[in-house]
């Protein structure tokens, strides 16, 4: 049967890129909800407003700009070193500068949120982290979820392109295809994550939408 | 009516103060318990076994001591050169970016041009251009171009022309009928109405994202190299496959620095345009 030139023909390896790009936005979100998770525990001492300490602040201020300037990409060519080749490197690179793009929103986000609750929990015996979990946390987590979310988005962009340094996901794929001149393999592959792409876009955004509005 | 009536007369009314629903508490535990699930499934997937992790902590504190303190190494020549050439690959790719995404601006625009279906599907080219990474294309354009700067710049213009466009035609369906107007009244033709009437409202808005652009453009130019697109990223990741990571950890310290010094200019440029406007 002559089938070159159809559909199948041009996605004749859907079934595995799909797992790979299932496995890429596993990377993602893994990697995100690390950075996030890692960001919300340094974003109450790198925040100015709630008097973490004259040594703490600045030190958790330059950590966090250390980890966002230095592209992820260089964190997995160290970490493909230090981890061996795999997502695992990938994913904590992500994670590494999302902690730090994320902590720096979320610390501004802190930064501007009223002092009047966290007076109470400190005037009625808080310590200061019982002030930043019942007096803080519950006025910025909408914001800060909505951030994360932002940043899944565009995580899930640099884990499709973090397997060209061997570091896992749909990436390493497509390096593959591309240097032996597959033309049909890296249109289908590059269609395949565009469609990926729009879709979780369209999916955070609804989801932002929804966060937001909790908010107001 | 007793208290327990009283009570049970409440819960009909406001169940919202009585706590959470036995329906809407077991799917609450049933979703934490799909998110246990898969972060276990995730976490065992992807390799995050302790002993794996502790072998490449030590890895990794191994070489954060090999990098202190940083050297520029025998080649610091060739760092500058190739730090050069990544502002310059930055940079031309933002203007090349930016000179075409003009045009592609005013023809996305909803009230230059009033053909809704070509618009729609103009927005949507833009959209999927911009699923594309950076990376991606640099790797295109190696194969198409050869190594060198050259398939960097086309790669930085290629995946920005589409995010450029799309915000100068907000841009401009942003910017004020009035001018326009007036332009028509006084007879302009439609090339005279763009020319004079958008214009000269929408260019300042545009050169501040242009040179924002440039500012993320000398980050990820950084980073090309590493296939083969050119500029300091090509340098880091020879050093890091032969592992001189005191030189490695110069260049770091000497892409941040620049990346720095670039955002401070282009803040001051960009609050002067805008402040002018």
């Amino acid at each position: 049967m002559e089938t070159e030139g159809s559909l199948a023909f041009w996605m004749y390896r859907l079934d595995s890129w799909a797992w790979l790009l299932f496995e890429t936005a596993n990377m993602a979100a893994l990697a995100t909800l690390m950075g996030a998770g890692a960001a919300l525990l340094l974003a109450f001492p790198a925040a100015r407003n709630l008097g973490a300490g004259r040594v703490v602040n600045p030190a958790v201020r330059r950590l966090l700009e250390a980890m966002r300037t230095v592209p992820e990409i260089v964190f997995a060519l160290i970490f493909v070193w230090a981890f061996g080749v795999g997502p695992l490197a990938g994913v904590l690179a992500i994670a590494l500068h999302t902690a730090g793009a994320c902590g720096k929103l979320f610390a501004e986000s802190i930064e501007n949120t009223g002092l009047g609750a966290w007076a109470g929990v400190r005037s009625a015996g808080g310590s200061w982290m019982q002030a930043c979990r019942f007096a803080i946390l519950p006025q910025v987590a909408p914001s800060l979820l909505s951030y994360a979310l932002l940043r899944f988005e565009i995580n899930l962009r640099s884990a499709s392109v973090i397997g060209f340094v061997g570091a896992g996901g749909i990436g390493e794929e497509l390096y593959k295809v591309i240097s032996f001149n597959y033309y049909e393999e890296i249109s289908a592959i590059l269609l395949l994550i565009i469609l990926a792409v729009c879709a979780i876009d369209l999916l955070s955004e609804r989801l932002r939408h929804r966060v937001i509005g909790a908010m107001q | 009516m007793s208290g327990a009536e009283q009570v049970a007369a409440w819960r009909a009314r406001i169940p919202g103060a009585f706590g959470g629903t036995r329906r809407g508490r077991v799917l609450a535990w049933l979703g934490w318990a799909a998110f246990l699930a898969w972060l276990g499934w995730a976490l065992w997937h992807f390799g995050f076994a302790p002993e794996r992790l502790w072998n490449g902590l030590t890895g990794l504190a191994t070489i954060l001591r090999l990098m202190i303190p940083p050297s520029p190494g025998e080649l610091w020549v060739d760092i500058l050169q190739g730090l050069a050439e990544s502002v310059a690959m930055a940079f031309l790719g933002t203007f090349i970016a930016a000179l075409v995404a003009l045009p592609l601006g005013f023809l996305g625009a909803g009230n230059v041009v009033t053909n809704t279906l070509f618009r729609f599907s103009l927005r949507r080219v833009f959209d999927g251009f911009r699923g594309v990474d950076q990376l991606i294309w640099a790797l295109a354009f190696v194969r198409a171009v050869g190594l060198g700067p050259l398939a960097g710049v086309l790669a930085i213009a290629t995946a920005d022309v589409a995010v450029l466009a799309k915000l100068n035609a907000e841009a401009i369906e942003n910017a004020e009928r009035r001018q326009v107007e007036g332009i028509t009244a006084a007879g302009g033709g439609f090339l005279a109405r763009l020319r004079f009437g958008l214009l000269p409202q929408v260019l300042p808005v545009m050169l501040a994202q242009a040179l924002y652009f440039f500012e993320s453009n000398t980050r990820s130019a950084a980073i090309l190299g590493v296939v083969g697109a050119g500029g300091i990223g090509l340098q880091i990741s020879e050093r890091i496959r032969v592992r001189h990571w005191d030189e490695v950890a110069f260049i770091i310290l000497l892409m941040v620095a620049t990346v720095a010094a670039i955002d401070w200019v282009s803040a001051r440029l960009r609050r002067r345009l805008i402040g002018g406007a």
